[in-house]
């Protein structure tokens, strides 16, 4: 492949005076190619990743979208510990969208980790040619930045850089390298004393070929992971200068407001745009196939003009979905058994038909938005075959081929302007397009930039939703009272492989998936299947406990005899939050456990019902096994965040289908735990000799089960249902534990 | 015409009087620091001082704040100057923002700043209950513990 001019000039200026030295431990190729193809006269650098000056300042280049998850900070922590470099004189820089930076790391992780991360499932199955295309994904997603981009080329790119400064140091002076040691970015030879500092020696180190396996530090020798490093993305965040997709304002821009087809996958019929066209600064009416859109030269005069456009959509038949007949079709579905594998044990049936006692249960959880708070948007601006794209999402390089392809020109003729990301969660990944296809057509019809935004209304309407899911339990008890069958069949499909299965020693188990297909578009939602999955099978292991007359909390240690892991983060979850000690009047302490990304999380949630019989979540106390946290406020923040939002979920969350399209609008028929609401959080990082896991996500599972099985204490009410916001709790009566 | 005033400054726009604050300061005067969020006065991305107090600027319309003094976060450090006497580029708000690691996102903070710093410029020591009846603000991330904790630390200073 011919790197053409453009990307060469592009390269060259980040580049700048500087030097890059790096390596990706999966693709050996990189650094040949980026000589091959990126070397101007007089430079020399290798690939990627670091950038080495004169001045000795050290630039890393994070091939990943901050969120707010901290991963600009994480990752270059990660290569300067390596590197042994002078953290104060670390620049940190987000990675350009182009293919040199492809993250393929997070497709190796998961390919071992889940065979594949569902949102990449579509690419995988077309067809080699396609899983080509996967080396051109620059995804942040599935809690994966840290433990594989970080651990697999970051952690490799500052080892190799260091190795080769060090090489080069011993060449001058004529020492053996292993009598050079590294510190704050010096090379010393402490036997003559001689120093030469990371500048002095990086252009002639970009000249040698980096090792691929080059010696990592252990633990014991980090300098600067495992602190708590403040996040470089932060100063920029509390002044109002980081710049969000939504922010773009590049000169000449117009604004487009959007209305789509209210019913998933109709096609817009007719539009009657009145005297629209004849208002301020009203430019263009533009019919897309499933879409209306206003374009105007402000977006509110675009949006309220959309207001009095009139558009007819077609009617193919799903205009009498609602969630009630969507809650039929899974009973349907579930009754009829017609289900693939998802895990089978021993001999269920054999445990079921000796039972002494049998517990059923039937769970169900609604369709999620993810209602970011920064609006879905992109602004497109193509003039002369040429693009310069703007938005926030969390794969760049996607997002700039998709668009290239939608405009009918060449990827390596798009510009992509990265940002800050007002909030991903699973929306702003691969596969989830409607705002960017969207924006790519309408400025398709003009010559100067466009941002098309959606409003609130939209976002909420347009999302591609956590699915809702119904799941049946059956357990079968022996005649000594164990637990010797579980039968689960929930409603599908997949997106996570794993979610389901239970840490629990259960000898038979039967986990069956059902179709669960209907209109309603769905995608990643944080934490995926794991967010549906631990509140069905932690509520339902509660339900086991309760039944046989243990107490939850010991009834699952006896069962985890198998998973240390588990025991720990559950045993100290519980003697931080005082389990078993005297807690306020009226408080229950309800617990959940899952695995999910790589990270063993507990949970427990303390509860109280008010005045009113309305729970009150005052308290979770956490506890994860990480393996080891590269940033550990970083990390504690991300845990608190994940509570929150799966409180969120789990207290309030719902959309709701009704005449085939979303019933919701905006937050208060959405409505989100807030500063009343939030918890007091207590999080402990517990580090372990496991692989690392990851924080962005493992969190959000845990916590529906842990205050619904807080609940279940406080008023002898099973919450088999989300959110708990609908269920009338009556009148006080404590269950025994 | 609207006329007001921004940071300071003097602003005079050819736009209609029903135009809400939020998309004035956003695509009129290219002040992109207020975010929008909602819309509707629900979530508080787009607050900003109106003479000082908060207030959601996507639901006012710039009839409603002729001649009034405006300020947005862009302009919050040199309309509170000599709150934070070790860094005057910051607020004491601004600051314990940074020292609490309050932003995830960070698209939020910037109405939460600005509800916070009007809540504290009336109310040095709020209560736990007047903190939550006061910021009323959505963070998507979940920012809330540190939010607390950060005013916690401005309330006891």
């Amino acid at each position: 492949m011919k790197i053409n001019r453009r990307r060469f000039l592009l390269s060259s200026a980040l580049v700048g005076g500087g030097v890059l030295i790096g390596y990706t431990a999966t693709r050996p190729s990189r650094h040949r190619r980026a000589n091959a193809e990126l070397a101007g006269a007089g430079e020399s650098f290798v690939t990627s990743l670091l950038k080495i000056e004169a001045d000795n300042t050290v630039t890393v280049y994070v091939p990943h979208s901050e969120m707010g998850q901290g991963v600009h900070t994480s990752l270059s922590m990660m290569a300067a510990d390596e590197l042994d470099a002078d953290w104060e004189r670390v620049n940190i820089e987000q990675a350009p969208a182009i293919d040199l930076f492809a993250n393929g790391d997070l497709i190796t992780g998961f390919a071992g980790e889940l065979g594949a991360p569902s949102f990449l499932a579509p690419l995988i199955s077309v067809s080699a040619v396609k899983i080509a295309e996967l080396a051109n994904l620059q995804t942040t997603g599935g809690s994966s930045s840290v433990r594989f981009t970080g651990e697999h080329s970051m952690r490799y790119a500052g080892a190799a850089a260091r190795e080769l400064l060090v090489q080069c140091a011993a060449n001058r002076w004529a020492v053996p390298a292993a009598e050079c040691t590294t510190a704050l970015s010096y090379v010393h030879h402490n036997a003559s004393g001689r120093s030469l500092s990371y500048g002095e020696l990086a252009a002639e180190a970009a000249m040698l070929e980096p090792s691929n396996e080059p010696m990592l530090k252990t633990r014991d020798q980090y300098n600067i992971m495992g602190k708590a490093m403040s996040r470089n993305d932060i100063p920029a965040k509390v002044n109002g200068s980081a710049p969000y997709g939504i922010d773009a304002q590049p000169e000449d821009m117009l604004y487009a407001a959007i209305r789509f087809a209210p019913v998933f996958g109709t096609k817009l019929v007719s539009v009657d745009a009145g005297d629209v066209l004849s208002r301020r600064g009203i430019k263009k009416i533009v019919q897309l196939e499933d879409s209306v859109a206003v374009v105007a030269d402000s977006y509110w005069r675009a949006k309220e003009a959309l207001k009095s456009v009139d558009a007819v959509f077609e009617e193919l038949g799903n205009e009498n979905v609602s969630s009630a007949s969507i809650y039929e079709q899974f009973d349907a579905s579930l009754a009829a058994d017609d289900s693939d594998e998802d895990r089978e044990i021993g001999d269920t049936q054999a445990a079921f038909d000796s039972a002494a006692d049998v517990i059923e249960a039937s769970y169900r959880v609604p369709y999620l938005a993810h209602a970011a708070m920064e609006p879905m948007n992109c602004t497109v601006h193509l003039k002369d075959g040429r693009a310069d794209i703007w938005t926030s999402t969390q794969d760049a390089l996607g997002i700039k081929s998709r668009i290239a392809s939608i405009l009918g020109i060449a990827a390596e003729n798009a510009t992509f302007h990265h940002s800050y990301v007002g909030g991903g969660f699973g929306r702003r990944l691969p596969f989830t397009w409607n705002v960017i296809d969207h924006a790519a057509l309408i400025a398709k019809e003009f010559d100067v930039p466009v941002k098309t935004v959606l409003s609130r209304e939209d976002d909420m309407q347009q999302d591609y939703y956590r699915p809702a899911v119904a799941s049946n339990f059956k357990a079968a008890f022996d005649s000594s009272g164990l637990v010797r069958g579980w039968h689960n069949r929930f409603t599908g499909p997949i997106q996570t492989p794993g979610a389901a299965h239970i840490p629990y020693a259960i000898d038979n188990q039967s986990i069956r998936v059902v179709d669960g297909t209907t209109h309603i578009p769905i995608a990643a939602w944080r934490s995926v299947d794991h967010s549906q999955q631990t509140f069905f099978t932690e509520s339902f292991i509660d339900e086991i406990a309760h039944r046989a007359g243990k107490n939850p909390y010991q009834f699952r240690l006896d069962l985890l005899s198998g998973h240390p892991r588990h025991r720990r983060v559950l045993e100290t979850a519980a003697e931080a939050a005082g389990y078993g000690r005297n807690l306020p009047e009226g408080h229950a302490l309800g617990i959940a456990v899952q695995e999910s990304f790589g990270s063993v999380v507990a949970e427990i949630a303390e509860v109280s019902m008010d005045e009113n019989m309305r729970p009150v979540v005052h308290k979770v106390t956490c506890a994860i096994d990480c393996g080891f946290a590269v940033n550990p406020d970083t990390a504690a923040s991300q845990i608190e965040s994940g509570i929150i939002f799966g409180l969120t979920a789990a207290m309030y969350g719902e959309i709701t289908i009704e005449g085939g399209r979303v019933a919701q609008n905006n937050f208060p028929d959405y409505e989100m735990v807030r500063m009343a609401t939030s918890p007091e959080i207590d999080v402990h990082i517990l580090e372990s000799d496991n692989t690392l896991g990851g924080f962005g996500e493992p969190a959000t599972p845990p916590i529906a089960a842990a205050v619904t099985n807080a609940i279940y204490i406080l008023t002898g009410q099973r919450v088999r249902e989300l959110p708990i916001k609908n269920h009338d709790f009556g009148k006080p009566s404590l269950a025994k534990v | 015409m609207a006329n007001f005033k921004v940071n300071g400054e003097d602003k005079t726009l050819d736009i209609e009087p029903d135009m809400p604050l939020l998309w004035a300061l956003r695509d009129e005067l290219g002040m992109t620091g207020t975010k929008f969020g909602c819309g509707i006065a629900a979530c508080g991305a787009c607050t900003v001082h109106i003479n000082g107090v908060a207030v959601r600027s996507c639901v006012t319309p710039v009839s409603a704040i002729e001649g009034q003094e405006i300020t947005t976060i862009e302009g919050l450090a040199t309309a509170a100057a000599g709150s934070n006497p070790s860094n005057p580029a910051l607020t004491a708000v601004q600051q314990a923002w940074i020292d609490h690691q309050v932003p995830q996102c960070g698209y939020c903070q910037s109405g939460m700043i600005m509800a916070v710093s009007s809540l504290l410029a009336q109310n040095p020591n709020p209560s736990d209950a007047e903190i939550d009846s006061s910021i009323t603000n959505v963070c998507r991330c979940g920012t809330y513990p540190r939010v607390r904790r950060a005013i916690r630390s401005l309330a006891t200073a």
